[in-house]
């Protein structure tokens, strides 16, 4: 790993005293048109995080579950600078992720559900212009862009094809690449697995850990892959309609509620199952999320 | 303060590598979608072409049809130009919205001037190249005698003219933030507008006073005046044209930058920097 890290000119500073990532009270809701209530009328707030309190500590790897629409993907926006929040607050290393968000963008990266890439460029190029933003020169991407995309199991001879071309898997590994090359040391991972094959989902899950031995990363991943979530995390945290309902080791949310698995302990706190289907106010939040 | 300067030179740094990124990320799209390019390039030839031949069909005296040919072909080359500025700056939000990178680029600790001015100095240039060729081709076509043309100096007020364009297509890049649907159309809508003002076939003495009026705030008015005294009579860079243009740029590029970090984050504040339309 050590041949993949930024030069230290480049590294932002973090704070070695303070938690990964502080959440308090976090709020966030959207306006939305009611449908129902007619064309004229006003808009209807929705809200997406209902003050959702937490800790990460550094080198720590919590998984965050919710539904479709259960604000994991509004959490892990306005924790990567991309939504302003309308309550509470949220520090990473120690920096306010709403006022000091060149800092923070310096230690977070984000790998989502859409691999997002200009498609018709290749994988070499996307992660060439990206690394480019976070200042890095072509005479150190040259070398770091092969050995990164070997490192997540991306064929060498593909390199220069246009990621159009490329199977869902293989651009989830080049969006794994992407976060990775910039060295972030909060590493913000938003259904990463979602719609991959079997084989593909193992082998992401497998570099997940891999980073998390070989690198100085901490990681928040947002699924609701129940199994995924407890294979690869340290704790597990319920989002719930916006609202963190618990955040423990698997353990102790099974002890707590007297279960099995997972998705009994999501039934015994929500009254629902996880599978059920969700309502139109769950879609507002996932479309604005 | 050693520890300062270290600390701004290493930004800088970062700054300027980010902004040979946007460059560098415009010159792979140009050769992705070569094809694409060649055959707008096609488009825009024969669309010149449509505007310059109107100068035969008028009758005039050769030395004056090869001049009204001249204006018109200098009219339509700078709409050329300004629309692969503002399309180029416009489509800074649309286009990465449309590939879905969006987001990632406004998470990278780049800033937002370097962002805006990377792609706005990829569209400068690309544009001059644009222009370039579409000058000459056209001009050969029809067969236009431009002996005096002072290119040099036409370039150069181009360049100057580009600051104020960019600057004024910050402004305009900001409306796909707030309206991902209509946005985009706006921008052109804003673009047809300064050039309807702004004398791109005409003299700006023929529209009414109040259209004249607009025509002193836009920069296309000198930049139009300039190019073609320029080319039909080699005159040099003019002073005249010259600082209107600059006081526009100074008044375009921190207006454009503060209006775009205004739309972002309204954007942000309203979730609309991820959703597609």
């Amino acid at each position: 790993m050590s041949t993949l890290a930024t030069p230290r000119f480049l590294q932002p500073s973090v704070r070695r005293d303070v938690a990964a990532v502080q959440v308090h009270d976090l709020t966030k809701e959207f306006r939305r048109r009611d449908r129902k209530a007619g064309r004229f009328t006003g808009r209807r707030r929705m809200p997406a995080l209902k003050q959702v309190t937490f800790t990460v500590a550094r080198g720590e790897c919590v998984a965050i579950l919710g539904q479709n629409g259960s604000g994991k993907s509004t959490l892990v926006r306005l924790l990567s600078t991309l939504l302003i929040n309308d309550g509470g607050e949220a520090r990473i290393f120690g920096h306010d992720a709403f006022r000091e968000t060149r800092q923070i963008r310096k230690l977070v990266n984000r790998v989502s559900v859409e691999a997002s890439f200009f498609k018709k460029m290749s994988a070499a190029e996307n992660l060439s212009y990206a690394a480019r933003f976070y200042g890095m020169p072509p005479s150190q991407t040259r070398h770091m862009i092969p050995e990164i995309l070997e490192r997540v199991g991306f064929p060498s001879d593909r390199r220069r094809e246009a990621m159009e071309n490329l199977s869902r898997g293989m651009q989830q590994k080049v969006a794994l690449a992407r976060a990775l090359l910039t060295s972030p040391v909060l590493l913000l991972l938003d259904e990463p697995t979602t719609g991959l094959d079997p084989r593909s989902k193992l082998e992401v899950q497998d570099f997940i850990r891999d980073v998390r031995e070989t690198h100085d990363a901490t990681i928040l991943l947002c699924t609701h892959d129940m199994a995924e979530a407890e294979a690869l995390s340290d704790r597990v945290g319920l989002l719930d309609r916006g609202e963190l309902l618990f955040l423990e080791p698997t353990a102790d949310v099974k002890k707590r509620y007297g279960v099995q698995t997972l998705e009994e302990a999501f039934f015994a706190a929500t009254g629902r199952a996880f599978e059920e289907e969700h309502d139109e106010d769950d879609e507002y939040r996932e479309v604005f999320g | 303060m050693i520890a300062t300067g270290v600390g701004r030179r290493a930004t800088l740094r970062q700054e300027l590598i980010g902004l040979g990124g946007i460059v560098e990320r415009n010159v792979y799209l140009v050769k992705r979608y070569f094809l694409w390019d060649v055959a707008f390039m096609v488009w825009t030839i024969a669309n010149t072409l449509t505007i310059v031949f109107i100068a035969r069909a008028v009758h005039l005296p050769p030395a004056r049809e090869n001049e009204l040919a001249t204006k018109l072909l200098v009219g339509a080359v700078i709409w050329a130009f300004l629309g692969i500025i503002f399309e180029f700056v416009t489509e800074t939000v649309a286009w990465e919205r449309w590939e879905g990178t969006i987001e990632y680029t406004f998470m990278a600790p780049l800033s937002r001037t370097t962002h805006l001015f990377g792609q706005g100095a990829f569209a400068v240039l690309y544009g001059l190249i644009r222009a370039t060729i579409l000058f000459f081709v056209v001009a050969a076509f029809i067969g236009i005698h431009i002996p005096n043309a002072n290119f040099g100096a036409a370039i150069a007020l181009l360049a100057i003219a580009s600051i104020s364009f960019m600057g004024i297509g910050m402004m305009t890049s900001v409306l796909p933030l707030i309206s991902p649907e209509k946005g985009a159309q706006l921008g052109f809508v804003a673009q047809g507008m300064m050039l309807a003002v702004s004398g791109v076939y005409y003299p700006v003495s023929v529209m009414p006073d109040w259209m004249q009026a607009i025509a002193t705030i836009s920069p296309a008015t000198y930049a139009l005046r300039g190019c073609r005294a320029s080319i039909v009579d080699g005159a040099g860079l003019a002073w005249t044209n010259v600082w209107p243009l600059l006081v526009i740029a100074v008044v375009a590029i921190p207006v454009g930058l503060a209006v775009f970090m205004r739309g972002e984050r309204y954007a942000k504040k309203h979730g609309k920097l991820k959703r597609s339309g």
